[in-house]
């Protein structure tokens, strides 16, 4: 467009054409912008990258000097230099578990009730209160978890589960409410309102038809829910707790601060755990040797490839159920 | 089922019921903790919030009183270190993912930020003690608000995206056919258009890792002193009730509590007003 | 993501170079605005335009008609390249602007749409600017800072809009705070700010009530002694009330062009005369 001039009109007097007092469009601007933002947003790939790059460089030295036993053995001992993850790994896990088992069922009724049930001046503020739960920092939580939690804990419920299920491995031995099982319940707390909330938006992303037709079998508000919206929704469900177990098998302060923090495999749930973060947590600062400190950030990188495993199974679920919600804007 | 239908029928509605009753019960235990925590909180915390709180340096053991001022004014340095690392990258992204970029390209991108949403914050203080504290051998602010930085990239690349997406194609096709070049377009137009969504998006970030500690445990580091350099370690408010939680003494639990009240009516505080100001769908999702 | 595959028909360079040498010296009514040839858009897979050759002249209103889907509205945003918002769309033939090919290698499309303005169906003032800056936008984002220059454009283009003396005096309010059909004469103000030579309007009047319809096409009755004007509609009377050429568009195809007096009163088409008639559409 930069060849014709535009012929002037009659009737408009002005001394220079006003195009010639605009900026010339280049579009240098539009290219460089575009980078720009492009460079931004791959910076969400490079930073996936360059965590792993740096912890697998941490922790080259272990990976050497232990190979795959870091994951096998359960010894933890920085005095003789012998590093063996399992105990964290043991905790992680079955803390998670419980976690699970505690906040799966209640997470997944709150969001139906959220969605199906609930009259509709009562959900947004129940949906405002979840939110604010979500809010609460781990480490506050970790505090409410020392100082009432456990105390409480181990006053009642405990007690309770020994005499009921003392006979079971599970429930043995000395209480001393700082335990595996109060890490999954202080866990449980933190992950209610992230599966809650995916579980809403999956809920919420199934098609009032399918509602509807179920109603108009005759069923009930309930069967309508099993038979039309659980079962659409299983798959996105699915992830939603998975998306939640990943965030726990990742929950840090508030564990550290109820689990007892003792690197030992133990049936029973009274008993003291660690798990990675914790350990991380706990004992990265004080790592006075390379080895030590390396294997921390092995321990790291262990933490860092189950919790990318449990997100991208979580997205994977999601994304399929939630289909393609958002639409282009402008080319 | 059809045997009998009127039995068959209020045993099914009785069962709804049940299943109904159930799941309110569920809710009430969801938000339970909510209202204990909150409830301790203030028993607990709310004596020893005073002046002296907002204005004295951390009293040494065995002396009473003392506040926290240091750590409050080093969580705002540490948030505003981080807005600077996290705001630019995770807006720019986010115009980036509204408006440019293929949709396949763009779902790739947009499902690996979600991924990166679900790194466990204490693998950024990790990754962070590698690349900085390690490299210039100190802890330090900067190495704390980095890493809190890194954390906020991908949430606010995600909410920036979704509000951009919620502005009405009408407007920048208004402003194209004004002639004016795609990219102010998108800046004086599209992003002037969502700025209360984009802003109510950063400062939800904020407030999320106003309250982190994990990441801040070996890059800030903590200091029972005010920092004098970015370069020095840093208090923080989450790491100083971490330090005085697990602490044996009793003078310094009652701080952790009172520090404890101070953070969470702060993070409440943003988050209510911020979504009292957009009633906004973009946000609802955590 | 744009393909953009122009071809070019054999003799159409010839009379490109022509009509640039003639440009300056013939009156502007006698040169078309636009010459478009052979034009075919496509969106994915689905042909929106289907060879299309038409002249549209200048300082004229023309009006395109067509039931709904026929393709008028895709050859609308044509003109000033709109319609490559819309992902995977691909354009063969060519549209010549004063002479010169629109799709033409390295045309930039915001220089086009500066010279070739549009006004849309909802009226769209930006939400956050007042009714002033609304007007002038378009001159500020384009590089135009000189505040006399601007104020000047502000009240000439409201003059022109038929707005000035309804908000002279509001003119530091919202923009969205105007009534419908105010707000729509406000965004041809806002065109009009910039100076373009072509006002394209699509259905500019649809969404609203007789009175604000009346206005706007008094207005655009005005605007004819300066732009050539294109205006996109749906509404049969409006066309031949406004317009001093009307095509007919069917199907992505252009079935008829003639003077608006001569397309209602004698179309030569079977189908132009089934649509008028309101046999169909």
């Amino acid at each position: 467009m930069n060849v014709v001039t535009r012929p002037s009109i009659p009737g408009e007097t002005e001394q220079p054409s006003l195009a010639t007092q605009m900026s010339r469009p280049s579009r240098f601007g539009d290219r460089a912008f575009e980078w720009l933002t492009l460079a931004m947003a791959l910076a969400v790939i490079a930073l996936v990258f360059l965590v792993g790059w740096q912890l697998a460089r941490g922790s080259q030295l272990a990976i050497a000097k232990f190979g795959f036993h870091f994951l096998t053995t359960s010894t933890w001992d920085p005095v003789a230099e012998q590093y063996g993850a399992l105990p964290f790994i043991y905790g992680t896990i079955v803390s998670s578990l419980i976690a699970l088992i505690i906040a799966v069922p209640l997470s997944i009724a709150t969001a139906v009730y959220l969605t199906e049930l609930a009259p509709l001046w009562v959900r947004q503020p129940l949906v405002s209160l979840i939110e604010m739960l979500a809010a609460i920092p781990s480490v506050i939580l970790g505090l409410w978890g020392i100082f009432v939690m456990i105390p409480w804990l181990k006053a009642h419920p405990f007690p309770l589960l020994k005499t009921l299920f003392g006979w079971t491995p599970f429930f043995e031995g000395p209480i001393y409410g700082i335990s595996m099982l109060a890490g999954g319940i202080i866990i449980a707390i933190m992950i209610l309102p992230i599966i809650t909330s995916v579980s809403r938006e999956i809920l919420r992303s199934v098609p009032n038809l399918q509602r509807e037709a179920a109603y108009a079998l005759g069923a009930t508000r309930w069967e309508v829910t099993r038979i039309a919206v659980l079962s659409y929704a299983k798959k996105g469900l699915a992830g939603a707790v998975i998306l939640g177990l990943g965030r726990a098998l990742g929950e840090t302060m508030a564990v550290t601060m109820v689990i007892g923090n003792t690197p030992q495999i133990k049936a029973s749930l009274f008993a003291p755990g660690y798990t990675l973060a914790s350990v991380i947590a706990n004992e990265f600062t004080e790592a006075t040797t390379d080895l030590y400190l390396q294997a921390l950030f092995e321990v790291g990188l262990v933490l860092f490839g189950i919790t990318i495993l449990a997100n991208l199974i979580a997205q994977v679920l999601i994304k399929t159920m939630a289909g393609a919600t958002t639409t282009r804007a402008v080319q | 089922m059809q045997s009998t239908p009127g039995n068959n029928r209020r045993w099914r509605t009785i069962k709804s019921a049940i299943v109904s009753a159930l799941s309110f019960i569920a809710a009430i235990l969801v938000v339970a903790p909510l209202g204990f925590v909150f409830f301790h909180l203030v028993r607990s915390g709310a004596g020893a919030v005073n002046l002296s709180f907002f204005t004295q340096l951390p009293k040494p053991v065995g002396e009473a009183g003392g506040g926290m001022v240091n750590a409050i004014v080093g969580t705002a340095e540490l948030l505003g270190i981080a807005a600077l690392i996290g705001v630019p990258v995770g807006v720019l992204g986010g115009v980036y993912l509204a408006e440019y970029g293929s949709a396949r390209s763009n779902r790739m991108l947009r499902f690996i930020a979600d991924v990166l949403n679900g790194v466990p914050s204490i693998i950024w203080g990790v990754v962070v003690y590698g690349l900085v504290v390690l490299r210039f051998k100190s802890f330090s602010a900067y190495a704390g608000g980095l890493s809190l930085g890194l954390i906020m990239i991908p949430l606010i690349m995600r909410t920036t995206e979704e509000v951009l997406l919620l502005v009405p194609n009408g407007y920048r096709e208004a402003a194209l056919a004004l002639g004016i070049s795609r990219w102010k377009t998108i800046v004086h137009i599209v992003m002037k258009t969502a700025s209360k969504g984009i802003v109510t998006g950063i400062l939800l970030a904020l407030a999320r890792v106003a309250g982190e500690t994990a990441p801040l445990l070996f890059t800030a580091f903590g200091n029972r002193f005010w920092n004098h350099s970015l370069r020095e370690p840093i208090a923080a408010l989450p790491l100083q009730i971490f330090t005085y939680a697990i602490s044996p003494y009793e003078d310094w639990h009652r701080q952790a509590w009172a520090g404890a009240l101070v953070l969470i009516v702060g993070i409440f505080f943003i988050n209510i007003v911020v979504r009292l100001l957009t009633r906004n769908p973009a946000f609802r999702v955590l | 993501m744009i393909e953009t595959a122009v071809q070019s028909p054999n003799s159409m360079s010839q009379q490109v170079t022509d009509q640039g040498t003639h440009l300056p010296t013939v009156a502007p009514t006698e040169v078309p605005a636009f010459k478009v040839q052979n034009l075919s858009i496509w969106y994915g897979q689905k042909q929106a335009i289907n060879d299309v050759t038409i002249d549209i002249p200048s300082k004229t209103i023309t009006a395109i008609i067509g039931p709904s889907g026929c393709g008028k509205s895709t050859f609308l945003r044509c003109l000033n390249r709109m319609h490559e918002l819309m992902p995977h769309t691909r354009v063969e033939g060519k549209v010549l602007f004063q002479g010169e090919d629109l799709y033409g290698a390295g045309v930039d499309p915001a220089a086009v749409r500066r010279r070739v303005g549009m006004v849309f169906q909802k009226s769209n003032p930006f939400p956050t600017m007042s009714i002033a800056e609304n007007v002038t936008v378009g001159l500020k984002l384009n590089g135009l800072r000189k505040r006399s220059l601007l104020d000047e454009r502000l009240e000439k283009s409201l003059r022109m809009a038929a707005l000035w003396d309804e908000v002279k005096d509001d003119l530091k309010k919202p923009g969205m705070s105007l009534s419908g059909g105010q707000q729509q004469r406000l965004c041809i103000a806002r065109a009009i700010a910039v100076e373009p030579e072509v006002v394209l309007m699509d259905e500019p009047a649809s969404a609203l009530d007789p009175i604000a319809t009346m206005k706007i096409e008094e207005l655009i009755g005005v605007l004819k002694s300066n732009y050539t004007i294109v205006i996109v509609t749906h509404n049969m009377q409006q066309a031949s009330r406004v317009s001093d050429k009307t095509a007919f568009f069917y199907v992505g195809k252009l079935i008829e062009f003639n003077d608006t007096k001569t397309l209602f009163s004698q179309p030569k088409e079977k189908k132009t005369e089934d649509y008028i008639t309101g046999r169909f559409g």
